[in-house]
This record gives structure tokens, sequence and C-alpha cells, in this order.
């Protein structure tokens, strides 16, 4: 899932004031940012509490069920079409591509409400930690099923680096260094170490990705992306 | 033609020391350390924004220290470009007559004076070191012939205290299957497990350089044991210097002592002198190298 946190208040406060926005419709997502606790029910009240206590008023406010769904968020645009248009702005308490769609679902002016911060593994119940960047170019198979290119800091391919210390990690110094966890593992299965890997190849990442599985309804003339 | 290369392909016990480019453009300390070390060193590293701290560029100090007539040791480090930068300073450092280049990881830019840096780190270690050796046979890291290659004296870090052992190992073996032809190592205070790290080398041809760090102060010691990645200063060690009634003249002893265990195991020492260049030259006569 994409994990979210709160976006800085007085940042949020400035975007509005910015555009003298006194009324404010607020979007929330019902996947990611409710299980995040960023941008569910309780999340949206508190931030309508929080705008009113700034002397703004909410026009409305809704809980997509999924905000980076673009055919999910008109609909939902839709339905609130009195309220949205009553507002100056649109407070989006969703991760980046739910703000986009947003954008693109409704004509006020939008803002960011959270910051989107990465893919996350959802741990136990609050508490996630990043696994995979989606590089487009996966290592997994020669790492035992730990990521490099995520959970080491520098993203090494190959190591340890010099910083590493009684199999501490140099620069989170409270975690055991990736490169070691991967080589005990594969050592625990049996597996050699599996030889240098070579450099990545981050053409399998270009910027934007775009994978369409229905090429016949495709939008003409398009060219895909990454991820193809 | 490298004279480190020449030395260390003879058997000789070889000399290096360190130096650091100035942070701005005045070129006065560093010349000053270039002329007390280049003496009495075979090669004199540059370092690359050590520590992920910014500095003139190692390319341009170790032309520098050719031109002070002494023979540098090119660093460059995968945290700060990506693989166009880093074969084209390769390519660079050959034409500037820079024939020795040692590659490593770099700190992370968090730990310097630019946090918000972005880490680049596109190729690690192991990966430059078999680029810069794929330009020793005339291509670059597509396979593309180059019009003009180069010769390299390839070097790589290593770390014989850094546990665990296997992972230190793994690492050192790739890095000389890569291409590189001589370690220079962290700070050695354990002559067993440099020797450990001795005895995996030896046999692939590789040579290896014991690192050697002066400890002028305690402060010195409590900034490498809290900001320095990747070492750790023994509390016997620490402690002689924190209870000497003179840190720097004990630190010297020290590294005569050093310097006199390692003649025995190693194939040369790295003297990375932290403030302490005048002295070198003592350690080096007191332990009959000079």
């Amino acid at each position: 899932m994409i994990i979210t946190r709160p976006r800085e208040w007085a940042r949020i406060k400035k975007n509005l004031d910015d555009i003298g926005a006194k009324s404010v419709f607020i979007m929330g997502c019902g996947q990611c940012a409710t299980v995040a606790n960023t941008g569910g029910e309780p999340e949206i009240l508190a931030a309508k509490a929080a705008l009113e206590a700034d002397g703004r008023e909410v026009s409305g406010w809704a809980v997509g069920e999924v905000a980076c769904h673009l055919g999910g968020t008109k609909l939902t645009a839709r339905k609130n079409v009195g309220s949205i248009d009553a507002a100056d702005a649109v407070l989006v308490l969703t991760c980046g591509a739910g703000v986009q769609t947003v954008a693109d679902s409704v004509s006020k002016p939008v803002f960011p409400g959270l910051e989107s911060v990465f893919l996350g593994n959802v741990i136990r119940h609050g508490e996630f930690e990043e696994r995979c960047q989606m590089c487009g170019d996966c290592v997994l198979d020669a790492t035992a099923g730990i990521c490099p290119v995520t959970t080491c800091p520098k993203g090494l391919l190959n190591g340890p680096c010099g910083g590493m210390w009684d199999g501490m990690c140099e620069v989170l110094t409270d975690r055991e260094c990736t490169h070691v966890r991967i080589q005990r593992r594969l050592a625990e299965q049996g597996r050699g170490a599996s030889g240098a890997l070579p450099p990545k190849d981050f053409s399998k990442k270009l910027k934007p990705g775009s994978v369409n599985l229905r090429p016949d309804r495709g939008r003409k003339g398009s060219k895909g992306g990454a991820g193809r | 033609m490298s004279r480190l290369r020449d030395a260390l392909d003879r058997g000789e016990f070889v000399i290096t020391g360190e130096v650091a480019p100035p942070l701005g453009t005045n070129m006065t300390s560093m010349d000053a350390s270039v002329a007390e070390l280049g003496p009495l060193c075979h090669a004199l590293n540059v370092t690359d924004n050590q520590g992920a701290t910014l500095h003139l560029s190692s390319l341009a100090a170790s032309r520098a220290v050719a031109d002070a007539g002494f023979e540098p040791i090119f660093q460059q480090t995968c945290r700060d470009r990506n693989r166009l930068a880093l074969q084209s300073d390769l390519l660079a450092a050959w034409t500037l007559g820079l024939e020795n280049v040692l590659v490593v990881t770099g700190d992370a830019p968090r730990g310097g004076d630019h946090p918000h840096a972005r880490g680049v780190f596109d190729l690690d270690s192991s990966q430059l070191i078999e680029i810069a050796a794929g330009m020793n046979d005339g291509h670059d890291m597509i396979g593309r012939d180059l019009d003009g290659g180069t010769d390299f004296l390839i070097g790589a870090a290593a770390f014989p205290e850094a546990e665990p052992w296997e992972a230190q190992y793994a690492r050192i073996s790739r890095k000389i299957e890569a291409g590189a032809r001589f370690f220079q190592t962290q700070a050695i205070f354990d002559i067993d497990k440099f020797a450990r790290t001795a005895d995996a080398v030896a046999p692939t041809g590789a040579k290896l350089i014991a690192g050697v760090l002066l400890l002028k102060s305690p402060r010195v010691i409590d900034f490498i044991n809290n900001r320095l990645a990747g070492l750790m200063i023994p509390d016997h060690v620490a402690d002689r210097i924190r209870t000497a009634a003179d840190p720097a003249e004990e630190a010297v002893q020290l590294a005569i002592e050093q310097v006199r265990a390692l003649r025995e195991v190693a194939d040369g020492v790295h003297i990375m002198p932290l403030g302490m260049d005048t002295s070198v030259r003592r350690i080096l006569e007191s332990a009959d190298l000079i």
C-alpha cells in the first residue's frame, strides 16, 4: 500500500490563504490512506475541525472508495457536486496519485493534505516499512528475497559497504546491514553467494510509468512507457 | 609508469599517505601536506569529498600532487556521480596522467555537510572496479571500443576488522574478481584480523596495504567512534591515548608499534595522519622504513 503522512498544517494553510479560500471541500480515500490513519473518516473530521478553527467553512467531505481510480473519483465528485461547487478549494487527504485524480475530476483548485512517502509493507497494524521501490528490474531472485535496492540506504546491489560494523548498517545504525542479511539467508538456504550483480538497468524505470492492458481500447497514438 | 605498481610488483613494502583537497581554491594547506608526505611515500591518496563533505575535486587535486612531483592515487567514490560521469572522469584522469585509482562506495550524504543531497550510488564499488578494468582492456562499460584506453592500477578498500568476516571475505573476493590489484584497508588495530585478510588475499596476487590512523587526541577518538562509519577504536587503544600525559606523542609511539607489526604481514602501510603530517617522518624512521 501507499504510505502517507500528514503534511505540515502551515503549508496547507498557506496554500488556502494564497487563493483566499474561505470554503473547503475535503476528500479522503477508503484504501491506503484509511489504513494508514491519514485520510479516512476520523482524519477528515480532524481536518474539518482544524479548518473551522482557522475560520474557514467546510462545505462537505467524502471518502472516495479508491481515490486513485479515475472513474470512481469522478463518480464521487458528481455525487457531491453541490458542496464542491460551493467550495473555493478541495483539500485531498490521499497519496499524490489520489490528489491528481481528484484534480482531474473537479474544476476547483486542489491541494494535497498528505505527503506520500513510500510503497509500504504492513508489518502489523499501524507499522509500515518500505521493502520495494518498484524499480522494474527485480533482483530478489539473487538476493534471497531481500531487496538491496530499497533496504540498503545506499541502494547498493553489492555490499556490504565500508560503513558496516558488527553486521550493522552505517546509515541506519539500529538496523542490520541488508547485505549481511542477504548473505546469511542465502547460506541458510544452501545457496552460494550469487557473484557480483551487474549495474542496474534504469531504463526499466523510465518516468512516467504506463501500462495499458487494453491496447485495442487505449488512447489513439499511445506509445506506452516504462513497465512494458 | 606507476611507481606504486612497480614497487608492489617488486614486492617492496610500500608506503602511502593521504591528503585532503581544500574546501575552496586555496591549495596552500594541501600543498604543505604534499610537501611533507610526498617525499616519504610511494604515492598519496587524494580523497574525494571525504565524509560526504564538500571539497575541491580529487581529479584536479590529484593533478596538483603530480605537478608537485609526487604520485597521486586518484580516489573516486560512487556517491556523487552516475555511470556516465564516473567513466568520463576515469578517462579524464588517464589523460591527466593519473595512473593509480582507488574506487570506493563513499559515505552516505546524510552524515556529511550536505545532508539534503541525493546519494547517487548508480554503481557500487565492485561494479566501478570492473568498469575501470574494462577501460584498461580498451572498452567502456557497454562494450564500445575506446579511442585510446587506459592502464590504471586499480585499488579498492578493505575492512579487515568489520565483522562478520564471511561478508568481508565475499566482498574482497568480488573486488578482486572485478579487477582490484591492491587494497588499502581501514585502520588496523587487531593484527590477527589483518592476518586473516592477508591470508585470503595473498593467493590472488592482489596486494594489501594496511591502514594506520594517527590518533592525536581523545577528541579524534570520539570523532571516529561517534561520526566515522565502519570503524571503532578498541578500548585498550582509546584508553592508552586518553590516559597519556602527551596524547600526540603516545599516538606516534602507537603508530610506530603498529607499523613494525604490520611490516611482518602486510604489503605496505597507508598512513592517515589526521593533522599529524609532521610526525609521519619520525614514525617511518623509527619503524626502520626510511
